[in-house]
């Protein structure tokens, strides 16, 4: 057993650290403050191999894996939560298009998302839900060679800014009747397909969430991604092992950010003549965060390495997922008590910080939807 | 163009407040303190690497003189865009002066070229290390070489083989334009260095980077590390930061009493 990076994955995190440090650090909080989607950073982050980093070369990625896509989210998420939703979410569809999708649709679609010139998303939910698959309404009918597909979805990440987004969407039944979905890529511009109401978020504020609107959207047939009526099973995949992946990923970013500027303050913060990094009460906060933080990391790396390794990991990143969110609250709130009334003034991180991890538990599945899929393969496997 | 570029590793910078200087050997104690790439050796490596992506059949080659764990600070030379790079590693170099490294760089430099078959047209350094800051390493080189060498450049460009730069002096900006071969050594305000990406990281595995060890380099012992050093450090002293206070009136005097004393006091000063 080894928990060591390797030297290479080392100077990753290093050269990516240096990037969030110079582009992102400086901006992050003006972004939150304007609900500025930074856009003009998806070519620098392209070109640093941040968007494709887990992408073959052959396609315009770096031909890394899971870890180091988690391992720039996270730098990304020590500074910008906001911003790391936008690359994730870029990423899930990529993934979607790289795992499932034809050779054509892999030279189309990656070279231009790796370079961050093209933006990417995946959309299921729908404002009748979003773990409830089965629930969609949104429905794409083969015509004459073209999908025409009609539906909203809502709460979807790049809603306003995507090029290319995968979407589920009811394409048939099987022999019981029930609903079968597909996934399918419309294009930005596509007749019939226009992007909705963008949403005024409580957190993760600089990524774009909205809806999309498909009222007799027509889509060339060979937009479909993998099979027809396996939609379900790859958004599944998708959101469990990349989706929730990026969220641990967030969050553990968030619970760091947390534990710097507890550290910090605390270390500047002179009460009764000396530091309040002295006083029990307070080491006793950074304690939790510390434990918190090495715990959500540890949990959110092994997930990431057994799925480069090829193994199963949902259930780990489910678990990843749920901790990492909840122990970003907790950090956040904890901060904010360290901090007392510096805590609450927005000219210091701590409130956006606990706004972005409240956004994060809902993304990719509330803690509770987590606990039922790790209690359903506990309940399997002991 | 063939260009070489030296590169020392360093104590971050922004961990300045976490090194202490050993009081005995008078020595850096860096334990702890990670490393990076002096960063004004970044600028010299991307005015290399500017040059050479302008002029067709360039090459840059970067030395180091470095204990060997800074093996990765060399790797991120490649990953920034050398084709490749030397180490000179050995306990022998430890604790050398400016004289000393110089001398080894100096012959690390021949031997690159020896083994390469090519004389560098163009070396080129950070004008100082932000640990030492002596700035005298560059110019040394190129005297051990016994070529020209031109210290605070702050621009470079290379039309045809002809070198044109500015040195920034106190008050002037000096422009001189010649050929090679030259050491230069350049200042931060030169370029802005670029990020090191994930492409860059994964081609450096296959470039090639050669450590040397003094059985490779067979230099005289007494030339090298702390014995080769002319330079010997003198006494550490701590200044004094206190603030001594003297009341300049009693207690119960008026503030026209304490102005005039006041006033008394800088007129002294000559304010």
């Amino acid at each position: 057993m080894n928990f060591n990076f390797t030297e290479e994955q080392e100077m990753l995190r290093a050269a990516f650290a240096e990037f969030v440090k110079e582009e992102i650090a400086p901006k992050a909080a003006k972004w939150d403050e304007d609900n500025y989607t930074p856009l003009e950073l998806m070519p620098k982050m392209g070109e640093m191999g941040i968007l494709g980093v887990f992408v073959p070369e052959q396609y315009g990625g770096v031909g890394l894996g899971h870890t180091e896509r988690v391992m720039a989210l996270e730098e990304i998420a020590r500074h910008s939560a906001g911003l790391a939703m936008m690359v994730f979410t870029h990423q899930l569809g990529m993934a979607a298009i790289l795992d499932y999708g034809t050779e054509e649709q892999k030279m189309k679609y990656l070279p231009g998302m790796c370079a961050g010139t093209e933006i990417c998303g995946l959309a299921v939910t729908e404002p009748g839900g979003g773990s409830d698959v089965a629930g969609q309404k949104t429905e794409a009918k083969l015509e004459d060679g073209q999908w025409v597909v009609n539906g909203r979805k809502c709460f979807i990440t790049n809603s306003h800014c995507g090029t290319a987004t995968v979407i589920t969407c009811k394409t048939g039944e099987d022999e019981k009747g029930r609903s079968t979905f597909s996934c399918i890529i419309l294009e930005k511009g596509t007749e019939g397909y226009s992007p909705g109401r963008e949403e005024n978020k409580l957190g993760l504020r600089g990524s774009m969430t909205g809806e999309l609107i498909m009222n007799n959207a027509k889509v060339p047939e060979e937009n479909l991604v993998g099979e027809a009526g396996m939609g379900t099973p790859i958004a599944m995949k998708e959101i469990g092992e990349v989706g929730r992946a990026s969220m641990a990923a967030i969050a553990t970013g968030i619970i760091r950010g947390c534990l710097e500027d507890a550290v910090k303050f605390s270390k500047e913060r002179i009460v009764y003549g000396k530091p309040v990094s002295k006083l029990q009460a307070i080491q006793f906060h950074i304690a939790e965060i510390r434990c918190d933080y090495e715990a959500a990391r540890l949990m959110t790396y092994r997930a990431a390495a057994l799925k480069d390794e090829g193994k199963p990991a949902a259930t780990e990143f489910s678990m990843a997922k749920y901790f990492a969110t909840e122990a970003a609250c907790r950090a956040s709130k904890r901060l904010i008590e360290i901090m007392g009334g510096y805590g609450v003034v927005n000219e210091y991180a701590a409130g956006r910080y606990h706004r972005d991890a409240l956004g994060c538990i809902s993304s990719g599945g509330t803690s509770e939807i987590q606990k039922i899929i790790v209690a359903g393969d506990t309940l399997k496997k002991y | 163009m063939n260009i070489l570029v030296l590169v020392k590793p360093v104590p971050d910078p922004e961990k300045y407040n976490e090194i202490r200087i050993d009081s005995q050997t008078k020595r850096l104690v860096r334990e702890g303190v990670p490393t990076v790439i002096n960063p004004t050796d970044r600028n010299a490596l991307e005015a290399a690497l500017q040059i050479r992506d302008a002029m067709e059949d360039s090459t840059v080659t970067v030395l180091s003189m470095a204990p060997e764990f800074s093996r990765d600070k060399i790797v991120e030379c490649l990953a920034m865009g050398a084709d490749d790079a030397y180490l000179l590693s050995d306990r022998a170099f430890g604790g050398a002066d400016t004289y000393a490294t110089s001398y080894v760089l100096a012959e690390g430099i021949k031997k690159v070229e020896a083994e390469k078959g090519l004389m560098f047209d163009l070396i080129l350094a950070g004008n100082e290390s932000a640990d030492g800051a002596t700035a005298h390493v560059p110019v040394q080189v190129a005297e051990w070489l016994k070529i020209s060498h031109i210290s605070r450049v702050c621009s470079l460009n290379v039309e045809d083989e002809l070198i044109k730069l500015v040195k920034r002096s106190e008050d002037v900006m000096l422009s001189f334009q010649g050929e090679g071969p030259a050491v230069l050594a350049v200042t931060r305000d030169i370029n802005k260095p670029r990020f090191v990406n994930a492409m860059g990281i994964v081609k450096a595995r296959k470039k090639p980077l050669t450590i040397w060890s003094n059985e490779d380099m067979k230099l005289e012992e007494s030339r090298l590390g702390l014995e080769g050093s002319p330079t010997q450090p003198g006494e550490l002293i701590a200044p004094h930061m206190g603030r001594a206070g003297e009341p300049l009136v009693s207690g119960d005097a008026t503030a026209a009493d304490a102005a005039k004393a006041i006033l008394s006091v800088m007129r002294k000063a000559g304010v």
